[in-house]
């Protein structure tokens, strides 16, 4: 096969579908599963209201649709509804992922108004103490109040767990607290391992015999309160022998925009070695999806290695997640080690087997943001 | 829930939104983290469920406007699939 023949099926790439505004890494709480940077940019660094504006206008005109609203967290920016308002009247649909931190009912009214369409709501587990806990704040009442807004302003509730070692035995409690709260939807989502969430691995991973008790309770749940309630459960991938096509393949529907105006295919790749990541300051949104060396760095199959590079399973999964593959690694090329077909699956089998062993003890967990660690991410 | 009639007037569900996507040449429907892409005829049909027309109303229009006959089976067929999908819901 020729050169040219090889590069004519990568001809232009779509739209950015789905934009995701990271609006912030300030935030209220510490969550130790957070996938945001260890090492984030300071505040004063964060794109002002008219950097974000322009920033939609450019994704719109070239077809983006879904707008995610998230950071940190996305209220503590107070230019968030002018922000919706504009986002709206572009023809966005916006979902606002938010912990309820400061979403009073004032400032919900005035989102509403602003047409903001969607809100997910995070809690970190059943129990006052446990949520608490996890997210080292006291802000369990504060997120049931939010629970009970969200439905007084005929919004879905959409609530959304992050499960790990510490609160996956409690999926029962956690979906009757949901169901309690006249939840519409939860989403049960394992623990991904990146930022502060990578450095907690050893605390945070499950073991096996939990998740399938996990899982066991989902279901039982599920049969009980059929379509009342739907249960989103997403499978912690160590423990799968395929990858995730993450992000349906770097470059090809996302586009994540970080609070201090660096464009990514993923929110993670920031960590990726090697790569520019161009800054919405100085380039357009079109010249970044469309001419940029990072965003086309991983678009098509071109720098795909073995076990990939051959694999009929490439175009559904696409070797898996980049920021995994360089984690695990220290080569974000790669097959993502998830795969049982990559000569480096045994690092995640490993991570899983000593997860089991080490239940207790080792290092203490690293609440987000408060404790400083220097060359850390 | 009541049942599909020629009486109904269903409505765009909530949480759903239907409009006109140029970039993608076609109507979609939007809904949270995703994106229905219509062909032709669901979308003649969804941009009339306003809440205020009757399904008749809707069925004679669509009859009127591409000057055919008979399409009540169809159009109600539709109407059953994206009620079912919360595309569509009556509005009290």
């Amino acid at each position: 096969m020729t050169a040219e023949a090889r590069q004519a099926p990568s001809r232009r790439p779509g739209p950015p579908l789905w934009l995701l505004l990271e609006l912030t890494y300030r935030c209220p709480l510490h969550c130790v599963f957070c996938y945001n940077p260890t090492d984030f940019p300071h505040v004063a660094t964060e794109l002002d209201t008219g950097e974000w504006l322009r920033v939609l206008r450019e994704a719109r005109a070239l077809g983006a649709v879904q707008l995610g609203l998230s950071g940190g967290e996305p209220l503590v920016r107070n230019d968030l509804t002018a922000i919706v308002a504009e986002a709206h009247r572009l023809g966005f649909y916006t979902n606002l992922t938010t912990s309820g931190v400061g979403l009073t009912e004032e400032r919900l009214a005035a989102l509403k108004d602003a047409g903001l369409d969607h809100i997910q709501l995070s809690f970190q587990d059943s129990t006052p103490a446990m949520n608490d806990f996890l997210s080292s704040t006291h802000t369990f009442e504060l997120k049931s109040k939010v629970a009970a807004l969200i439905k007084k302003y005929r919004y879905p509730m959409v609530l959304n767990v992050v499960l790990h070692r510490l609160n996956i035995d409690h999926v029962e409690e956690i979906l009757a607290m949901a169901e309690r709260m006249g939840a519409e939807y939860v989403e049960l989502a394992n623990t991904q391992y990146y930022g502060w969430a990578w450095l907690n691995r050893a605390q945070l991973l499950p073991s096996r015999a939990q998740l399938l008790r996990a899982e066991q309770s989902m279901r039982r749940f599920r049969a009980l309160v059929g379509s009342r309630l739907r249960i989103f459960f997403v499978v912690p991938d160590y423990f799968e022998t395929r990858p995730k096509p993450c992000m349906n393949g770097l470059g090809r529907v996302f586009l994540a925009i970080a609070p201090d105006g660096v464009a990514l295919p993923c929110h993670a790749a920031r960590m990726l070695p090697g790569l520019s990541f161009p800054n919405v300051r100085e380039a357009s949104i079109e010249s970044i999806w469309y001419d940029s060396a990072a965003f086309n760095h991983y678009r098509g199959e071109e720098w795909m290695k073995e076990p990939c590079r051959s694999c009929p399973e490439r175009s559904r999964d696409f070797g898996g997640c980049r920021c995994q593959a360089y984690l695990l690694t220290g080569d974000a090329a790669n097959a993502d080690p998830v795969c049982d077909r990559s000569p480096h699956h045994h690092l995640v089998t490993r991570a899983v087997e000593q997860a089991a062993a080490a239940a207790t003890g080792g290092q203490p967990l690293l609440f987000r943001g408060l404790r400083v660690r220097k060359g850390a991410g | 829930m009541e049942s599909l009639s020629e009486a109904s007037c269903p409505a765009v569900g909530r949480g759903f939104r239907l409009q006109w996507e140029s970039a993608q040449d076609a109507h979609v429907l939007l809904y949270p983290e995703g994106m229905v892409k219509l062909n032709p005829s669901a979308a003649a049909i969804l941009t009339r469920c306003d809440g205020a027309r009757t399904v008749a109303d809707i069925i004679s229009d669509l009859e009127r406007v591409y000057s055919i006959e008979g399409l009540g089976e169809d159009v109600l067929a539709f109407l059953r699939l994206a009620l079912q999908r919360g595309w569509l819901e009556f509005r009290q």
